[in-house]
Order: structure tokens, then C-alpha cells, then sequence
């Protein structure tokens, strides 16, 4: 079955696939997990807060954002930004928007909804006793979010918010919809311009795989280590 | 010192918590609070640092009146002092770090200051040694005394202690009485939520009997023990003296 396989059309794509493609990859992925933990975090406090206006946008935004498939926020986004800068700024055309910089955006704000319920669920995770007990030291709300309840709810939820990033990882291939060349976009590219669908969609697979699975794998490690003694 | 007049507090208007609660605690003085379970008394000393917010009435603090907006709580709060029933250390921080924390980010000493003032109250508690341990690393009698020395580390006027031993191995409750005697004796003005009598007799000089959110009776240490007025006291303290 394998004979007719090429594996050598791999070996000559590796500088294009690495340094163009996964570079692109990783870097996206690394920046909307940030952003979207910036993000995130607002969220959830937000919706944490007393102010029932506050959570309610949020609330709002979070359920809005998760009702929709990915691949339609990013073509959506990619789209209707020019359009909607334009009318903000009043220009005469459309404003230019960089797919980079679109789909950043649009993975930082859909990232963000699943992160900060991530994030409700780690800070409800912590016992009213601990901000209790913080007050009472005569710490304010925003000290007592920082130093007692966000370190301990960080730590509960690093397991799951690393699976959700390994998931982002993967999901920054559906920037392809965009023409973009990501990991997966540079090896569709050879794939097409050599023929070679076989080998280097298997090999795409792989290397998804092996980056995912590793990644999995030091979670555990990292679980094991920074884990509160209880 | 903790002036309390007329506290009401209620969750809704046919569920009152505290009933027209008035009493005060002067400087130096220990009061000790008792009373069945629902009877209120937690709820009465966590409205003393605004811990939980009441309806009507209004408490001072040092002159310092809780329950008005204008009032800088973290700043009263850091004066002070709350052990609570379940320790409620930070278990993501060092014992050294839990008696630190408040010391730098409230009061705003020095870390070596801190450090010095937390090491001191560990070697008082008796729980020197400990101090690079996590909290899960000891006792519950331990975690207690190191919370006591957490509350003292911000040199509180007054310390507040809800049923500080009632989660505790009954071999290990002596071991928290000891400090809070201790702590008594230095003439430390305290108000206390508990059931042990023994601590009452020790050390207190008043006692208040709560039920169903109504302080029933506030007297003197020997007047509570040797003749109750109310028949409620007295059938409280015969259920927990007869054994």
C-alpha cells in the first residue's frame, strides 16, 4: 500500500513547513491564549461581581460567542471588520485589517468566553472562607482576588486551561479559511503543488499528534508538581 | 471598645437573625458568647468587622462606626483581629508567607520587618519550627495557633474568635485554650464564640447567652455560672455541664 508513498517530498518541505508554517502556528496559539486569559479573567470577574449589569454583558457575550462555530466567527470577523471599521472611523473604504491580526482578534475573543468560564468555575472552586478570612486581615477585594483566591484558583484550573489551549492549537488550522499558512496551511500548499495529499496529510496528523499528546503528557507532570498540598 | 446597639438582621422579613442584639465589650475585657447552634452568635461577632452586613442598629468599633458606607473597612477590618472555625489559612502560602502577607500588603512593613514580627508570634504559638512548612503540613490544632498568630502579626485592639476549637480532635483543643488563655491573661480585649465552659470560668469576665437570634442574657462570669436568671440559660448550661 505504502509503495507508491513518497516520504522524501516531506524532508524537502520541512524548512518550509517548520519555520513558515508551525512558527505561524505556535505564535498564534501562544498570543490568543494569552489574550484570551486576559480577557477571560475580565470575564469571569465580571461575572462574579455584584454588579448585575456587568455579569449580565458578560454572561451575554459568553453564551453568544460559544452558540457559534469557530470557522464562522473567523470568516465572519475576517470579513465584517473592514466594513465595521469603516463605519466607527468614517472612512471613505473599508479599513484594512491583516488576516494575522483578524484572526487574532477573533481567537483572543472566542478563546475568551471559554477561558472565563474555566476561570468562574476554578474561583468559585475556593471556599467563601478564604476572601472571608482575607477581609478580615483587612486586605481589599482587589488584594484578596490577587494574593489569596486567583493564586489557588489558577493553580486548580492550569490542568484544564493548558487542555483548552492544546484544543486552540489545534484549532488554529481553521484559519485556513482565510487562505492563511499555518502549519497545516504550508503542508496543504506542497501537498497540491506536488501531489503528494497522502504523505503530507499523514504527516500533518503526526506532528498534531505528537505536539498534542507531549503537551498532554506535561500537563499531568505539571499537575503533579504545582498541585496545593492539601 | 465594641459598641453594639440594636442590631437587627434578617434574610427576610419573616427570617430574623439577630433580634435587637445590645451589648458592649470594653478594652481589656473577655466576653465569651454561647448558645445553642442557630442561636445567632456567629452571625452577632462576624457583624462586629462587617463580615455580614445587618439591617438596622449600628455598631462601633473603637469609635469607628461599622456600618456606615463611609467607613474604611479594610482599615477597621486590619485592626481587628478574626480566627475563624475552620483556620482559613492560605494553603498555597508558607506559614511565614500567611503571617506575612497582611503584615506587607495592608500595613505595609517591610518584608524583613514582617518576617522578624511572624517569626516572633510562631516561637509564641510554640510553632516556630513550622514556619516553612504549608499549612496542610499540620495539625489542626497547629493551623489554629498559627491563624491566632496570623491575627496578632497586624497588632489588633481587639480579636474576634468564631468557635475557634469546634473543628478540632478533641486532643487538640487544649493546645488552641492554652494561647487564648495566654492571651487573656496578657490582657488582650476579646470577644469569643465558643462552648467551652471551662474557658468561660478561666478567663471571661462576662458571658452572653444567645437564642434564636436574642442575647437572653449578658452577666458576669460568676453571676451566668452561679444563678442563670433565664430559664433558657439554665437549661443550656445543665445539657452541657452534665456531662
Amino acid at each position: 500500500m505504502f509503495a507508491n508513498l513518497d516520504f522524501d517530498v516531506i524532508r524537502r518541505a520541512l524548512p518550509y513547513l517548520f519555520y513558515e508554517g508551525m512558527t505561524f502556528t505556535l505564535t498564534l496559539t501562544g498570543l490568543a491564549a494569552l489574550g484570551g486569559l486576559i480577557f477571560g479573567t475580565a470575564l469571569a470577574l465580571m461575572r462574579l461581581s455584584g454588579f448585575k449589569i456587568l455579569g449580565r454583558i458578560a454572561g451575554i457575550y459568553v453564551d453568544f460567542m460559544r452558540s457559534l462555530p469557530l470557522v464562522l466567527v473567523i470568516f465572519w470577523f475576517y470579513f465584517l471588520v473592514p466594513y465595521i471599521g469603516q463605519w466607527v472611523t468614517g472612512a471613505s473604504r473599508p479599513i484594512s485589517v491583516g488576516a494575522f491580526a483578524s484572526s487574532l482578534i477573533t481567537f483572543i475573543m472566542f478563546e475568551a468566553a471559554y477561558f472565563s468560564e474555566i476561570m468562574r468555575a476554578g474561583i468559585q472552586s475556593i471556599s467563601r472562607g478564604q476572601p472571608a478570612a482575607a477581609s478580615a486581615l483587612g486586605l481589599t477585594y482587589a488584594q484578596s482576588m490577587r494574593y489569596v483566591v486567583l493564586p489557588q484558583a489558577f493553580r486548580n484550573m492550569l490542568p484544564v486551561l493548558i487542555t483548552q489551549t492544546i484544543v486552540l492549537f489545534q484549532d488554529t488550522s481553521l484559519v485556513y479559511v482565510l487562505s492563511i499558512t499555518d502549519f497545516l496551511g504550508a503542508a496543504s500548499k506542497v501537498a497540491q503543488r506536488d501531489g503528494r495529499l497522502v504523505e503530507m496529510y499523514l504527516f500533518a496528523a503526526i506532528v498534531y499528534f505528537t505536539i498534542s499528546c507531549v503537551a498532554s503528557y506535561g500537563v499531568r507532570r505539571l499537575q503533579a508538581r504545582i498541585a496545593i498540598i492539601r | 471598645m465594641i459598641e453594639i446597639s440594636h442590631v437587627n438582621k434578617w434574610y427576610t422579613p419573616s427570617f430574623q437573625v439577630l433580634t435587637d442584639c445590645t451589648t458592649s465589650v470594653t478594652k481589656g475585657e473577655v466576653v465569651v458568647v454561647c448558645g445553642p447552634s442557630g442561636s445567632g452568635k456567629s452571625t452577632l461577632i462576624k457583624c462586629v468587622n462587617a463580615l455580614e452586613p445587618f439591617q438596622s442598629g449600628d455598631i462601633l468599633v473603637d469609635g469607628t462606626k461599622v456600618n456606615d458606607p463611609k467607613t474604611n473597612l479594610p482599615k477597621l477590618r486590619s485592626r481587628v483581629g478574626m480566627v475563624f472555625q475552620h483556620f482559613e489559612l492560605f494553603p498555597h502560602l508558607k506559614i511565614i508567607d500567611n503571617l506575612c502577607l497582611a503584615q506587607e500588603k495592608v500595613l505595609g512593613r517591610p518584608r524583613d520587618k514582617a518576617q522578624t514580627k511572624g517569626m516572633q508570634l510562631l516561637e509564641r504559638v510554640g510553632l516556630k519550627e513550622q514556619a516553612q512548612k504549608f499549612p496542610a503540613q499540620l495539625s489542626g490544632g497547629q493551623q489554629q495557633r498559627v491563624a491566632i498568630a496570623r491575627a496578632l502579626a497586624m497588632d489588633p485592639i481587639v480579636m474576634l474568635f468564631d468557635e475557634p476549637t469546634s473543628a478540632l480532635d478533641p486532643e487538640m483543643v487544649s493546645e488552641v485554650l492554652d494561647v487564648m488563655v495566654d492571651l487573656a491573661r496578657e490582657g488582650m480585649t476579646m470577644m469569643v464564640v465558643t462552648h467551652e465552659m471551662g474557658f468561660a470560668r478561666k478567663v471571661a469576665n462576662r458571658v452572653i447567652f444567645m437564642d434564636r437570634g436574642e442575647i437572653v442574657e449578658d452577666a458576669s462570669k460568676d453571676d451566668f455560672f452561679g444563678k442563670p436568671r433565664s430559664d433558657r440559660a439554665q437549661k443550656f448550661l445543665s445539657k452541657i455541664l452534665s456531662h
